[in-house]
């Protein structure tokens, strides 16, 4: 007796299964051994990710559709959810130190049902799986945004990040049920072939839609929550904010864009390029003045997402490859500037000023040269990642004609350069403050492997590109 | 064909006095029961709809669930809503001018506002007319739509471990029952019998080791 229904195969949602049905079996384990469990939880968590991300890669090849159209499995979705598995499972693997003394299982499990959520969104077909799994995805991290609860600082991020957040949900809901209303329908490749011939109405969801979507990826103008949130969260929990969330959010972003709305280019067109304009400026002016250096990487965050959405501006499978290719190298630096953050620990207590950095290079040398190296390819020096990454979606933007758009996208670079270099300085020429403690194997592995993908990609790019423009095209 | 309008407008009136009312009343407890009021009230209209299963949901979560869950809360909670609105009269003059302003804008919106021709005929899964929407939901709830509902389920785990995570603390020092222990008391270890002479009274006893 056979239960299949057509159109409804399980065989494309078998990575998120197996890592939905791992995620209950290690809260299973946690209950039941407690607290003292947390290392092993983490550890097989680890495990199941990397089972995930295999078992995204051996999908059959091509374009797999299932639950009527609303789950797709395409080299886009592909390629970004194995980056967020790699984010995720690096971001675990650097809060190794932070769970062993908060000893929290459940910290573990969010992550991993944060990480399902990414999945769906990332292969979201219609706008109700959009909401759900950006919830999924969002719930978890607001929680573990508040997991350091005697915290002051942690639970104020926690809460205004829920706050906020729910803003933006309620906007983005507004906006999907008028896209609804307009069109009949919330599949994405139904609403393309609505939108044609759609009015106002349909403009309007759009734009709320948008707005929801940029609060995710923290756009401006909805970026006031990040700076606050990133301070006040635990710094391994940040490291999480700034990675796979990012990824996700902005893979759906392109996907909505390009693929629910090709025929309304114009409209969009102008929202997205606003929005990366403001968040460049943004970025790369309000990171100058910052002491903490997690608030700086905020707001240079900010600005890395202007950057990427400059690719989606352009509208072609060119900058939706950009997109990919950027949001990557951005992921492989952030995560190295992270780990140095983790690891700069003195007599065991968390050092989180920008002159705590102060003679790095005479303490600790091999720390400083991986951090500047990240530092020159986050300002997008060549030959680091960090320029390449740039290179792509700026190429993109100026083969589409937005020449405005690339001229302060360009400059804006120049300025935000500022501050990145000033860290440099800060470590190279400065008096040392003293010594920092030894650095964690965990971070020192991570930290390696980010700082040697930036320096050598020059050297061997071509898997990296011809993987992003097999994901872009899938899209079109 | 007067009647549904009639009702129609009733209902709708009464929902947007009682929404009114939610924030101009005084008294917090008023303002939850006319929450609860305006409730009723949308209910209704979806009954006017023909959606009934929505309306009956809408009593049952938001009635049911969310208002008692408000009235809780404001009982409980001590909260000073005469300072809340201390500054209110200070604030009414800006309050009003960004009032003004949206409003405004409303109108240049919605006055060039003409609703798509083509919404209606776009509508591609329409509720089939022979059954109840209760049935038409129940049908696609658990087989079209299983993906959405069991992502929902993984929804409401996050919260519930959430809501576990910030707030459940495990405290020491707290007298806590143990079946196994009382169970395992026995006559010989907690009684004791004692010849008391008249007029002495007791010597203190010496202390008893806690857990015999």
């Amino acid at each position: 007796m056979s239960f299949a229904i057509a159109g409804y195969s399980l065989h494309p949602v078998l990575p998120e299964l197996v890592l939905a049905v791992g995620t209950l079996v290690l809260l299973l384990v946690g209950a039941f051994r407690g607290e003292r469990s947390t290392t092993l939880v983490g550890a097989l968590a680890l495990v199941l990710l990397v089972v995930t991300g295999v078992l995204v890669a051996t999908l059959p090849a091509g374009r797999l559709v299932t639950f009527g159209g609303s789950f797709i499995v395409d080299d886009y979705a592909r390629f970004l959810k194995i980056l967020a598995l790699i984010a995720s499972a690096v971001t675990l693997l650097m809060s190794a130190d932070y769970l062993g003394q908060r000893r929290i299982f459940e910290y573990v499990v969010l992550v991993l049902l944060s990480t399902i959520g990414m999945m769906v969104l990332i292969s979201a077909g219609d706008l109700i799986s959009l909401y759900l799994g950006l919830e999924m995805m969002s719930f978890a991290l607001y929680v573990v945004a508040a997991s350091n609860r005697d915290n002051l600082k942690s639970t104020e991020s926690g809460l205004k990040y829920y706050v906020l957040g729910s803003l933006s949900s309620g906007m983005l809901l507004y906006g999907a049920s008028l896209i609804y209303g307009f069109t009949g329908t919330v599949e994405f490749a139904g609403i393309a072939v609505a939108a044609r011939e759609a009015g106002i109405g349909l403009i309007f969801g759009l734009v709320f839609l948008l707005a929801g979507l940029c609060f995710k990826v923290s756009a401006v103008p909805f970026h006031m929550w990040t700076p606050d949130v990133y301070e006040g969260a635990p710094t391994p929990v940040t490291a999480f904010f700034a990675s796979a969330p990012k990824v996700a959010a902005m893979a759906i972003f392109v996907r909505v864009v390009l693929t629910a709305f090709p025929d309304v280019t114009l409209q969009w067109q102008q929202i997205v390029v606003f929005v990366s304009i403001a968040s460049m400026a943004l970025g790369s002016v309000a990171a100058i003045g910052q002491r903490n250096i997690k608030r700086m990487l905020a707001y240079s965050s900010i600005g890395h997402m202007g950057f990427a959405l400059v690719g989606l501006a352009a509208g072609t499978a060119e900058g939706a490859q950009g997109v990919v290719l950027y949001l990557s190298i951005y992921v492989a630096m952030t995560l190295g500037s992270f780990a140095v953050i983790l690891a700069m620990k003195r007599k065991g207590l968390a050092t989180e000023e920008i002159s705590d950095f102060a003679g790095l290079s005479r303490t600790n040398p091999v720390l400083a040269f991986f951090f500047a190296m990240l530092m020159f390819s986050l300002a997008g020096i060549p030959p680091l990642a960090g320029f390449f990454a740039k290179f792509y979606v700026f190429l993109a933007a100026i083969k589409a004609g937005l020449f405005t758009l690339s001229v302060i996208g360009v400059v804006t670079s120049v300025v935000g350069a500022f501050y990145y270099l000033n860290i440099v300085k800060v470590m190279y020429f400065d008096q040392p403050v003293g010594a920092v403690d030894p650095v964690r194997v965990e971070l020192r592995t991570v930290l390696a492997v980010s700082g040697i993908f930036n320096i050598l990609f020059f050297a061997y790019p071509g898997p990296l590109v011809s993987a992003a423009t097999a994901a872009a095209k899938s899209l079109f | 064909m007067i009647l549904p309008a009639l009702f129609f407008y009733l209902f709708a009136g009464v929902c947007i006095a009682a929404a009114v009312m939610v924030i101009a009343s005084r008294n917090p407890v008023h303002s939850v029961l006319f929450l609860i009021l305006t409730f009723f009230n949308a209910a209704a209209l979806f009954v006017l709809l023909g959606a009934e299963f929505l309306a009956l949901i809408v009593l049952v979560v938001y009635v049911g669930a969310v208002a008692v869950l408000f009235l809780f809360v404001v009982m409980m909670l001590d909260v000073d809503f005469a300072a809340l609105r201390s500054g209110f009269l200070n604030y009414l003059p800006v309050g009003l001018l960004v009032a003004g302003i949206f409003l405004a804008e409303l109108l240049l919106v919605g006055g060039g506002w003409i609703i798509s021709p083509h919404a209606a005929k776009t509508i591609t899964a329409p509720i089939p007319g022979d059954i109840t929407n209760t049935e038409a939901i129940g049908r696609v709830l658990y087989t079209r739509y299983i993906h959405y509902f069991q992502y929902s389920g993984l929804i409401l785990l996050v919260a519930m471990v959430g809501a576990i995570v910030l707030t459940m603390r495990h405290r020491v020092n707290v007298k806590r029952q143990d079946i196994g222990t009382q169970n395992a008391r026995s006559k010989r270890n907690t009684m004791e019998l004692r010849k008391v002479a008249s007029g002495q009274g007791l010597e203190e006893l010496p202390p008893r080791e806690a857990a015999e």
